[in-house]
């Protein structure tokens, strides 16, 4: 589904503010793949997804989308087929349009100049009870007015309206309390297994990487440095996961916001 | 004052309010939902006023109307152009544009600073002909312009509820969403101005032919003046859907006219429309900052007064 080839990305070359992002990173997914990514600070993780999506271009190598070369898109082409989540719940919609606007924007069928139709609006209806969050009923009200997991839990929604064929997940219940992060995380494993969308997600809790998706990578200094799957990856613990890294890495996983348990 | 100079007086307010208002909903498309300052505005509304004029002297006066709008959508291409693919800062491109518009208006003009729309016919001969012997036939200035107004909010509410019209609001809303979604929104700022100068350009045309003349200096501090009116709308009729904010703006134009008319009847000399223009938008963009500003002051003050009890 995705395939990257020894993709390279260097930040302000040649000054003293060099920063070497990306080294050489090669990676491959197959479609219905949900894989965790753990890293030290500035491993490049958010760099890898920007990457992904074309945020800026890659200074070598090439990125393969569903067998179509993506290297030279522009991130507005690709996102078609990508959907994305921040850490930050304020950035995936707009605060001073209304939930259905949000909606239509993101379901986006029909014409430039077509509007919502009401065969639309029940079905935006029907996809925010799922939620389960009493969405269904503020329909008219800006997107400003939720909370940052309901804004959270929308954008999941929004980016995965039309089911993407990659979904990239940037810490995106870092910034919510436990009890809606646990809700937000549920929705993203019913709506991620129901359609089997291929997705990528980085995450600082040790435990939700072994236990969430098939797969795990390890990042550090702009490279993966352990790729965990299959029987090897059933039997890791959080301990050994920290142990690999200490032996892949060369030093101690080093990430201010880790959770181990 | 009589009952009847009153009514004049509205009337007067009613007119400009509602020609200008299509300047005004302009802005609301760049500046309240693009989130782009337009400063090109005061050329565009001269070079829509220049168009309109010359194709009305040609004898064309529904013609004009086009290619006034026409005009307006080469503007606003040109100006989101530099903003979106020649790194210019948006500011600066409507400062750039309505400089360069300057000369482009006198070519247009064909090197003259004024031109006498006296015998040429216009779009409101044209109503006027229409109308004659019906009982509004004194009102066909009020009818042509209210009707452009109602016509142009129309349109724009439409629009805004399309698929593009919402690509466009939230590209001003949310620029971070716009930038990881699949809007371009070098397209939709494109489209966008495009879209609100052709809408400067109808104001400035029907301005034009409403006072028979056009002068070169017509749109100077159109920008600071359609704020103010816009502002004023804000206020009044912000919040709500589209259309009652699109409304607003039409109400906001109007009652900023009105005030002014009204000055100007208390021996307030002409020249003072700019001033007066440029310290509404102050005070109606200062305002809340002052306001959110307050409590912090008011805490000082107070704490000056604890310490003398103390002491």
């Amino acid at each position: 589904m995705l395939t990257l080839s020894h993709i390279s990305k260097t930040f302000n070359p040649g000054t003293v503010n060099e920063k070497k992002a990306i080294t050489d990173l090669s990676l491959h997914l197959d479609k219905g793949d949900f894989v965790t990514i753990i890293g030290s600070n500035g491993a490049g993780k958010s760099t890898l997804f920007n990457a992904i999506c074309g945020d800026f271009m890659t200074d070598s190598g090439s990125i393969v989308l569903d067998g179509k070369d993506v290297t030279f898109q522009p991130s507005y082409v690709r996102s078609k087929q990508i959907g994305r989540l921040f850490q930050d719940p304020m950035r995936g919609s707009a605060p001073h349009m209304t939930i259905e606007e949000n909606l239509a924007l993101a379901a986006g069928s029909g014409g430039w100049l077509s509007h919502v139709t009401k065969a639309d609006k029940e079905n935006f209806r029907d996809r925010l009870k799922l939620l389960g969050m009493g969405l269904e009923d503020r329909m008219k009200q800006p997107v400003g007015l939720l909370s940052g997991g309901q804004r959270q839990a929308l954008t999941l929604m929004m980016a995965t309206f039309h089911p993407p064929k990659l979904l990239l997940l940037d810490e995106h219940t870092a910034a919510l309390d436990p009890a809606t992060a646990e809700k937000v995380l549920e929705i993203t494993k019913s709506v991620v297994e129901e359609d089997r969308i291929t997705t990528l997600m980085v995450t600082h809790n040790m435990r939700q990487a072994l236990d969430l998706g098939n797969r795990t990578l390890m990042m550090d200094s702009g490279g993966i440095v352990l790729d965990l799957k299959g029987e090897e990856r059933k039997k890791m613990t959080v301990e050994d996961l920290l142990a690999q890294f200490k032996l892949q890495a060369g030093k101690n996983l080093d990430n201010d916001r880790i959770l181990l348990s | 004052m009589d009952l009847a100079s009153v009514l004049g007086l509205g009337q007067t307010a009613l007119e400009l309010g509602l020609t200008c208002s299509l300047t005004v909903l302009a802005l609301f498309l760049s500046y309240s939902m693009l989130n782009v300052c337009d400063l090109s505005t005061d050329g565009c509304f001269t070079l829509g006023a220049a168009v309109g004029a010359v194709v009305a002297l040609t004898g064309h006066p529904l013609l004009s109307l086009v290619a006034a709008m026409g005009a307006g959508v080469c503007s606003g291409f040109v100006t989101a152009l530099l903003q979106t693919k020649m790194g210019v800062n948006s500011l600066l491109a409507g400062i750039i544009v309505n400089t360069g518009l300057y000369s482009i208006n006198m070519m247009v003009m064909g090197g003259a600073a004024l031109l006498n729309l006296k015998k040429a016919p216009t779009i409101f001969t044209l109503v006027k002909g229409l109308l004659a012997d019906t009982p509004l036939a004194g009102q066909y200035e009020l009818l042509t312009v209210a009707a452009a107004a109602a016509l142009v909010v129309a349109v724009l509410t439409a629009f805004l509820n399309t698929r593009l019209g919402l690509a466009i609001r939230a590209t001003g809303d949310n620029p971070d969403m716009v930038r990881s979604s699949s809007i371009n929104p070098a397209f939709t700022t494109i489209v966008g101005l495009c879209i609100s100068n052709a809408f400067t350009g109808l104001s400035g045309c029907l301005l034009g032919q409403m006072q028979k003349s056009m002068d070169i200096n017509i749109g100077q501090g159109m920008v600071t003046i359609a704020l103010a009116s816009l502002l004023i709308g804000n206020t009044i009729m912000g919040r709500g859907g589209i259309f009652t904010r699109a409304l607003g703006m039409v109400v906001g134009s109007f009652v900023f006219r009105l005030v002014y008319t009204i000055a100007l009847r208390l021996d307030m000399p002409g020249f003072m429309l700019k001033l007066v223009s440029s310290v509404i938008v102050v005070l109606a963009i200062s305002a809340p900052y002052l306001k959110s500003r307050w409590p912090e002051v008011q805490r000082r003050l107070d704490h000056g007064k604890e310490g003398k009890t103390v002491c």
